[in-house]
């Protein structure tokens, strides 16, 4: 079995300073191992957006730690934040979130010289996951210019381009129409099956059943449900 | 509150950053244009206004009162032309001593000859306005004449020549614009004061039907004259020469005021039309929201351009007041400059500023309101929820596609190529966003650049003029006849006796003499002096305008003044002559100097029987570096001072002229300059809040603090330096404009050293100035990025 690359141990958030205030997340313990593709379910406003945002270091605990890949996100300060967030995770949002003056090669090349990798490793390393995400012939056009389903295949492409251990996503189909949708759920089952960890935010059971090979179900910022769809391994489904 | 009233309310309140650099930015453009048009218009004709506003007087008369009664001198008011008339006022002249406690001159020394007058403050004429200090409340003080007193507030003067050795303290300083005295007391101090044996005079004030030249002038005062008895009329002074003097001072602030206006009033209405227009576009979803409640195309119009009132108009009322207490001192220091007549800023130009700078808001705000206005509902209502390229797409109406490949964006993909970090390369990309709004903010960058331009080249040119025009006073010791008089009589100076103890002092390094001479020039038609110089004056600093320094008999340099009074030019010969010899002299060179003279080597006065003024003659010492000069004086005051003379410390002192234009260019430029910055900053601080949603996209993909900073920092590096490039030579073009015309105002040229101050040391960090005033504008909106949190960016619509 796969060590854990995430430990959430008793965390809490609440928003509101008030004593009257309801948390968004209460007492949650989670361990998500390498490899697995955990998908969290959950209504609007049950803390799943919470979850995420905190794994991704955008937001802090109010009470509680996250650890991912060994480190304590919950304790670093804004600049180790963002080398966290160049080196560990990457992110996939619902409406893609591209940047639209910027061509589908440099927006997923963005990640990469944030961090200040070579520019011609870069450049490799785009035009190989453009190829893989099948939207190479794009590399030069703009995201106005491309369907969702495409926007967010480059959204993934940017998300993977410094080989994060962790792919979080936060809605990945919410914004597409069905055939997109199905697309990006081959997609996102492809790179578990070739062991991507994932951490899936979404209100959409089908696309947490095709994707994930665990769930777990948030209620009011607490854990109802935590089912293993499958062994948490490197082959998914 | 109607609805209307109550969205306003609200949008002012809402963006409270927005509001505050808003209202930040009027003040600031207020405040430079009040002071720069304020001061262009003060230094309109100032003596005139003083004259008018203080009851000035054309003639200021003593009368003997031993040969005429009472009703002689009474009836002088009603002599032909007099218009109007006060006094009599007794008046003495005199001459005290620096009494006890007075540190400069050191108490005991003999103060120049005055002449005080025992009256009240006011009057029918010559109101005295006090610029320091406090009016006389009764015997025992005095005030003395702001400008031309010889005694400080506090010090005393001692008449040790009167029985009792009365003292007077020194209470204050009026400015009076007649000059019509030296100092004034109580009329009942004046009996203490007269020596025994004598009478005071009488002094009247008159004002005259016709006194616009000096001829009716003197004719005022022969008729005034001629209705006393002969003799009876002992002193009359004209206001012609105050008059004179204080426009051509004036007169050369109108140039570097006037270029500083026009840059304010320009770069004012640039930025408040950045801010404003930036302010209506930023709030365009919420046009959207508020339409679809059912606001007209006129209301929200009628919103917008009341958001921008309110805080403009604060901004306004601010810039108004900070203003005028602005002007306090700096037009304090013109006052003072320009001998009286500035009396602040007339209320008039609180107004129209006011009204301009209101107008200026309404209509920026107008034109992005009108067309918010007439935007359709459902497109405004997209944006925010769309990319900037759709945005832009949906504010034209559809015809640009989202994300379309145009110039600019190749422009940005050229320069996501360059080899520097990518968020540099982000920040460089960045104005291509809002070509518009960025090419204006730079504009005004341009402008303040200019403006301090001007301001470097004007504070090195007055610099360097200053000490030409100073080098008549030049020497780090001077040698000459003691200011309070001579124990000794100096009808003859040995001058070599003087050379030698120079010489042989240790720490002499150059040392010159200049003498006046009664040595006239043939058919001058003005008052030349005519100056001799002997030994080395090539280091005294003294500056050629055009030709060169004599070099020896038969050659002179003469002063602006002199070659237009006599309509002569470098190149053309003239006669000196002295007691009925005569010789030729060659004009070499035109020479800096205010005065009409007229300088020649001291052997061309041989052929002319060498005759000399002994008593005003000056030598003048450089010291070697190092040399303590208040020793080497003191050393050498020993040596001189049984031949009459004395050793002083020298260098020039203060020119309150140069120091009003340096504080008046340098208070215009620090406002031009803010005014630049709070555009800049506002122009980033719209940009960041326009792409926050983009900045937590890069946060999230691992930007840090630092690198969102830099992002930010260098989206204004290229306006800034480009603005640098630009608006240094127009600064120096408009420099080699505002400097010729302040001289030719002053009756000077300017020599090419003064004009040619913009060495490459200082265009540089000339060039960098622009770059250095887009940074400190950016500072604060790229600190507000970094700590922007990544989540609530990624949550902006």
């Amino acid at each position: 079995m796969n060590a854990p690359i995430i430990r959430i141990r008793g965390v809490g958030k609440t928003y509101d300073r008030s004593d009257a205030a309801r948390p968004a997340l209460a007492g949650l313990d989670l361990e998500v191992r390498a490899g697995e593709a955990l998908a969290v379910l959950g209504r609007s406003g049950s803390g799943k957006s919470t979850l995420l945002n905190l794994v991704a270091g955008l937001d802090r605990p109010s009470e509680g730690g996250v650890e991912v890949d060994g480190v304590a996100v919950h304790e670093l300060g804004e600049a180790a934040l963002a080398e966290y967030r160049r080196t560990r995770i990457g992110m996939v949002f619902q409406f893609f979130n591209l940047l639209d003056d910027l061509n589908v090669e440099d927006n997923v090349l963005l990640p990469a010289q944030l961090a200040g990798m070579r520019r011609d490793t870069a450049r490799a390393r785009a035009g190989e996951l453009l190829e893989r995400l099948g939207v190479a012939r794009h590399a030069k056009a703009f995201p106005g210019r491309l369907s969702g389903g495409e926007r967010q295949r480059v959204a993934v492409a940017r998300a993977l381009m410094n080989r994060p251990p962790l792919l979080l996503a936060d809605e990945p189909t919410g914004a597409l129409d069905s055939a997109s949708a199905a697309d990006v759920r081959d997609l996102l089952r492809g790179l578990n099956a070739e062991g991507q960890t994932i951490l899936l935010v979404t209100h959409d059971t089908a696309l947490a059943e095709a994707c994930a090979n665990r769930t777990i179900e948030l209620l009011d910022g607490r854990l109802v449900r935590d089912t293993a769809a499958a062994p948490a391994q490197g082959g998914g489904r | 509150m109607s609805a209307l009233g109550k969205v306003v309310r609200a949008g002012v309140g809402r963006k409270r950053v927005q509001t505050l650099v808003m209202v930040l930015t009027t003040t600031v453009s207020v405040m430079a244009c009040i002071l720069a048009v304020g001061l262009l218009v003060a230094a309109r004709g100032p003596y005139q206004r003083s004259f008018s506003d203080q009851h000035g007087a054309h003639l200021n008369v003593l009368y003997d009162q031993t040969r005429a009664s009472p009703a002689q001198l009474a009836a002088t008011a009603h002599a032909p032309g007099v218009s109007a008339s006060a006094g009599p006022y007794p008046a003495l002249t005199v001459q005290p001593r620096s009494g006890p406690g007075t540190r400069f001159p050191a108490a005991g020394s003999l103060l120049p000859p005055m002449t005080l007058v025992g009256r009240a403050q006011g009057g029918p004429m010559d109101d005295l306005r006090i610029t320091n200090g406090r009016w006389i409340q009764g015997p025992g003080e005095v005030v003395f004449l702001d400008g031309h007193s010889p005694l400080a507030v506090g010090d005393s003067a001692r008449f040790t020549d009167l029985p009792g050795q009365p003292t007077l303290k020194v209470v204050g300083l009026a400015a009076s614009v007649s000059w019509s005295a030296d100092g004034w007391i109580a009329p009942e101090q004046v009996a203490g004061l007269t020596s025994p044996g004598t009478a005071p005079a009488a002094q009247y004030l008159y004002r005259f039907a016709r006194a616009g030249t000096d001829a009716e002038v003197e004719a005022d005062r022969a008729a005034l004259a001629a209705a006393v008895p002969s003799g009876t009329l002992a002193r009359a002074t004209s206001y012609r020469p105050a008059q004179e003097e204080a426009n051509r001072t004036a007169s050369t602030f109108v140039p570097f005021v006037t270029a500083f206006g026009v840059l304010g009033l320009a770069m004012s209405v640039l930025i408040i039309g950045v801010v404003v227009s930036g302010a209506v576009s930023a709030a365009t979803r919420r046009i959207g929201i508020l339409k679809s409640l059912g606001f007209t195309p006129a209301q929200v119009a009628r919103a917008y351009v009341g958001q921008a009132l309110i805080p403009a108009g604060i901004g306004t009322a601010l810039g108004v007041f900070g203003g005028n207490l602005l002007s306090v001192p700096v037009l304090g220091i013109a006052h003072k400059a320009l001998r009286g007549g500035l009396l602040g800023i007339p209320p008039w130009v609180d107004v129209v500023v006011a009204v301009v700078a209101m107008g200026a808001v309404a209509g920026t705000a107008l034109v992005p309101a009108l067309r918010a206005g007439r935007l359709r509902t459902v497109e405004a209502l997209a944006v925010g929820r769309t990319a900037p390229g759709a945005k832009r797409a949906a504010a034209l109406g559809g015809s640009v596609r989202p994300g379309a490949a145009g110039p600019l964006s190749r422009i940005r993909e050229l320069i996501g190529r360059l080899p520097v970090p990518r968020a540099f390369s982000l920040g460089l990309a960045s104005p291509l966003n809002r070509p518009g709004r960025s090419a204006t903010t730079a504009a005004a960058v341009v402008l303040g650049t200019v403006g301090v331009t001007l301001c470097v080249g004007l504070t090195l040119s007055l610099g360097s003029l200053q000490d030409g025009l100073a080098a008549d006073r030049a020497g780090k010791v001077l040698v000459q006849t003691p200011i309070e008089g001579s124990a000794v009589p100096v009808d003859h100076v040995d001058e070599a006796a003087v050379a030698k103890a120079i010489e042989s002092r240790p720490g002499t390094r150059a040392w010159y003499s200049s003498v006046p001479t009664p040595v006239t020039v043939a058919g001058n038609t003005g008052r030349s002096e005519v100056v001799a110089l002997s030994g080395d004056a090539s280091w005294s600093g003294f500056q050629l305008v055009s030709g060169r320094w004599f070099h020896g008999p038969g050659e002179v340099v003469v002063s602006a003044s002199f070659l237009r009074a006599n309509q002569t030019k470098v190149g053309d010969t003239l006669t000196l002559t002295d007691h009925g010899r005569s010789t030729p002299a060659k004009i070499t060179g035109e020479v800096l100097t205010t005065n009409d003279l007229v300088f020649l080597d001291r052997a061309a006065l041989a052929p002319l029987g060498g005759a000399i003024h002994p008593e005003a003659i000056a030598f003048h010492i450089d010291l070697t570096p190092g040399a303590d000069a208040k020793a080497y004086a003191d050393g050498l005051d020993a040596v001189v001072k049984p031949m009459g003379l004395s050793a002083d410390e020298g260098g020039p002192g203060i020119n309150i002229v140069v120091l009003a234009m340096n504080t008046l260019a340098g208070t215009l430029t620090l406002l031009l300059s803010v005014v630049a910055g709070l555009g800049v900053l506002n122009t980033v601080l719209l940009d960041t809040r326009e792409r926050v949603h983009d900045l937590g996209v890069l946060k999230a993909l691992g930007m840090s603090p630092r690198q969102t900073i830099g992002m930010v920092l260098t989206s204004v590096c290229g306006g800034g330096l480009v603005a640098g490039l630009i608006g240094v030579p127009i600064g120096i073009v408009v420099h080699h404009q505002v400097m010729p015309a302040m001289a030719r105002a002053a009756g000077i040229g300017v020599p090419d050293a003064d004009l040619t101050v913009f060495s490459p040391s200082v265009v540089g960090p000339l060039i960098l100035g622009g770059l250095v005033l887009a940074l400190l504008g950016a500072a604060l909106p790229a600190t507000w990025a970094a700590r922007t949190r990544t989540v609530t960016a990624l949550r902006t619509e």
